[in-house]
């Protein structure tokens, strides 16, 4: 197991996203003074949704649309990371 | 802390766009002449986890929540130069798949939260580390200062994005923006130091990589 240590990494960030449901829903440090100094308005949607808000679209329990949601994005930025990384590492010459 | 659409303008988004791809070009090639083979998983990891870690707000004073950001931490663990590159692998994930931040202001996202977070928070980590020594508790001080000191600095210069693009005065959003990140970035110091100290008493080799950083060359 040594060898994989990352994939208890990856274990770890995974499990994280199942306590994602019982994360505070109060607005965040910037919505909070948007809302507070009258310029929430000016937020804009986005031109397209594809799992807006973290919750999965079509499943009707909220807890598990959200799980499913961040187990998406953390594969997806797992990979994307690990992907640049890979690409980048120092070769040493041979 | 990610903006929308509609709360900088085209200049303020054209400007963090392209000090954003300055930065991360020399980024890019930093990570490509020190990143160690060892690293590239622990890269995928940091951004695993700082994606998950994000999600989960914490409430802070009055009706208000904060999460992560976990520059400083990706930062401590891998350096700057990667740290921004998982930074922005976060930020681009989140606005093109959970419409987190707007796309017009992802620029200034990844100016906030990566480049900006990552560099006040890789000088705060080495300068305090310096001033304490190798013991472990000034490890852990400077730990926690930096994560707090990444999230204001952070926050600060939001406020200046929303000051010059003319959503808000810069006399309302800059003290309102510092303070209640002044709370948020006590959450993020918590956190950055219990997953050093989780990596010091489990995998001390992970914190002992030798970082992409800044300095001597």
């Amino acid at each position: 197991m040594k060898r994989k240590w990352w994939i208890v990494g990856l274990l770890i960030a995974l499990a994280v996203t199942l306590i994602s449901p019982l994360a505070s829903a109060w607005p965040d440090g910037l919505e909070r003074v948007a809302e507070d100094k009258g310029f929430i308005e000016d937020a804009q949607d986005a031109p397209y949704e594809v799992i807006p808000d973290y919750v999965f679209p079509g499943i009707g329990n909220e807890a598990v649309a959200t799980i499913l949601a961040g187990i998406v994005g953390t594969l997806v930025v797992f990979g994307l990371a690990y992907g640049l990384g890979a690409l980048l590492r120092r070769r040493e010459a041979t | 802390m990610h903006i929308p659409d509609g709360f900088v303008n085209i200049p303020v988004a054209a400007a963090t766009y392209v000090a954003s791809g300055g930065s991360l070009a020399y980024a890019v090639r930093r990570t490509n002449e020190e990143l160690g083979d060892k690293q590239v998983p622990l890269m995928g990891v940091m951004g695993a986890f700082i994606f998950a870690a994000q999600m989960l707000n914490f409430p802070v004073a009055g009706g208000t929540s904060g999460h992560l950001i976990g520059g400083a931490l990706a930062t401590i663990l891998l350096g700057p130069w990667a740290g921004m590159l998982i930074m922005t692998s976060v930020l681009v994930v989140q606005a093109l798949i959970f419409q987190d931040g707007g796309l017009v202001a992802l620029g200034a996202n990844v100016f906030n939260m990566g480049v900006v977070a990552c560099l006040v928070g890789h000088y705060a980590f080495t300068w305090l580390k310096r001033l304490l020594g190798e013991r472990n508790w000034g490890a852990v001080i400077s730990g926690f200062v930096a994560a707090w000191a990444s999230v204001v600095a952070a926050a600060i210069v939001c406020a200046l994005e929303l000051a010059i693009s003319g959503t808000s005065a810069l006399a309302v959003a800059l003290p309102a923006m510092t303070l209640v990140h002044i709370l948020i970035g006590i959450g993020e110091g918590l956190i950055t130091v219990a997953v050093l100290v989780f990596l010091a008493a489990t995998r001390r080799d992970l914190l002992q990589l030798r970082p992409v950083e800044g300095g001597e060359r």
